[in-house]
């Protein structure tokens, strides 16, 4: 992955590694799609739902919620100095929703009926429905808002960039409710099983908690994916880029640390609306503490801590915290604290087969990602569109 | 210790309202800790 590989030399480390999580991805892809389900997860009837949808689904929606959050900063709420990090939050907000959707169809299998619920046959009763229609509209929102920079890039498309580039504000608008109704409907996906989901965990405001939270993740993996770009891609950036880099962290931080302050207060409220905390003496009351103390109470006061002292480091290590934090609340929500009263011998532990492929998927967006961004406009303007870039 | 439904739900929403002004308190306290460093004129 390294940018060595630019000036010839293949066998990095990185790419070693890649090669090997793909090569083992292919042969899982293989087996998935030629010998069932059965051969490759540990899924069962009374655990459908694994890790490709706790993780490759569950987490990858609520990181990818970095586009919305950054450009209707950017242009609904007019911080134009963060103009230039709006183009690598949509971009990996695009490649994290497209590889949502590609993990979809490990799961879900035959790929040429994912066409299914939204032209043939729609479930308007299911929420599912209502998840899988906004995804599909909010990819096709994000690939429109994408692709002026793969315009700019293979040039002779102005015409097309243009029309693209006047319809900014009303895709960021659509971008902004087609997140508000999915990611709080991926939470309401759980109103349906009050009685498999632990109490401490179950409350009706899940959907709100869903939305909330990935404001914060969405930010934090902004911060996340800032740091590393700035690590590997800094001969890729403009000043445009850099001079607004410190300040969205900045203003990142402080709005994170603001929002996850008030998922904290609904984290507790929940609690005593639906008068549990008789749970929080048990093991899952401990892990639930956890959660909620050492993933949203800390990293809500460092972020805090970090925007009052300007602390750079501090805020780029709570981001990662942060996202942890998420990744945990989601499989907690999932996977741990579901079917809580299984005995432990029917509890659901992810296959070797299943995590390969949700590597196979990351390593994909990974490398998609290092495509993109050393060949096409994302972190610095084309030269030819300084005065008319959106 | 609950003998009906309305106990439960009264002992319940008494509980989140008093919690509910706390929060409140706090979120003043909070803000101000978030931004009592900052210059006077506010950029976010």
């Amino acid at each position: 992955m390294s940018t060595e590989t630019q000036k010839g030399t293949l066998f990095t480390p990185w790419n070693i590694v890649a090669g090997i999580i793909l090569a083992a991805g292919v042969v899982v892809t293989i087996m998935r799609f030629t010998m069932g389900l059965g051969a490759v997860t540990n899924l069962s009837d009374n655990n459908p739902w694994g890790i490709w949808i706790g993780f490759d689904l569950l987490c990858g929606v609520a990181l990818a919620a970095g586009g919305y959050t950054t450009s209707a900063a950017c242009y609904i709420f007019g911080f134009k100095r963060f103009h230039g990090a709006v183009r690598p939050a949509i971009l990996t907000a695009f490649l994290g929703y497209a590889l949502v959707v590609f993990a979809l169809n490990y799961d879900v299998g035959r790929p040429w009926r994912l066409v299914y619920p939204i032209f043939y046959q729609q479930g308007t009763t299911s929420i599912l429905f209502e998840v899988g229609l906004c995804v599909f509209i909010y990819l096709t929102v994000l690939f429109l808002e994408y692709l002026p920079a793969a315009l700019e890039w293979k040039r002779g498309f102005d015409k097309y960039r243009d029309i693209l580039v006047k319809l900014t504000m009303g895709l960021t608008i659509l971008g902004v409710i087609l997140s508000t109704l999915h990611q709080s409907s991926l939470g309401a996906l759980y109103l349906i099983a009050p009685s498999k989901l632990h109490p401490l965990w179950y409350t009706p405001y899940l959907p709100v908690m869903f939305f909330m939270s990935s404001m914060f993740a969405g930010m934090s993996m902004v911060i996340f994916e800032g740091t590393l770009s700035h690590k590997h891609f800094h001969h890729k950036m403009d000043d445009e880029y850099n001079l607004g880099y410190e300040d969205l962290q900045m203003a990142f931080s402080k709005a994170a640390a603001w929002i996850m302050a008030g998922y904290l207060a609904m984290k507790v409220l929940g609690l005593a609306m639906d008068n549990r905390w008789q749970f929080l003496g048990t093991g899952y009351g401990v892990w639930w503490l956890t959660e909620v103390v050492g993933f949203v109470a800390l990293p809500c006061y460092a972020y805090a801590v970090a925007y009052r002292d300007r602390n750079l480091k501090l805020a780029r290590f709570t981001a990662l915290w942060t996202v942890l934090g998420i990744v945990l609340n989601r499989f907690n929500i999932s996977l741990v604290a579901f079917n809580w009263q299984l005995p432990s011998v029917d509890r659901y532990f992810p296959s070797a087969g299943e995590i390969i492929i949700s590597l196979f998927v990351v390593t994909i967006g990974v490398i998609a990602f290092r495509f993109i961004v050393t060949r096409m406009p994302i972190f610095y303007v084309h030269p030819a569109y300084k005065d008319s870039s959106h | 210790m609950f003998n009906t439904l309305q106990d439960l739900m009264l002992h319940n929403k008494s509980i989140t309202y008093v919690l509910m002004g706390v929060v409140l308190i706090c979120f003043v306290g909070f803000w101000h800790f978030l931004t009592d460093k900052e210059e006077r004129k506010r950029r976010y």
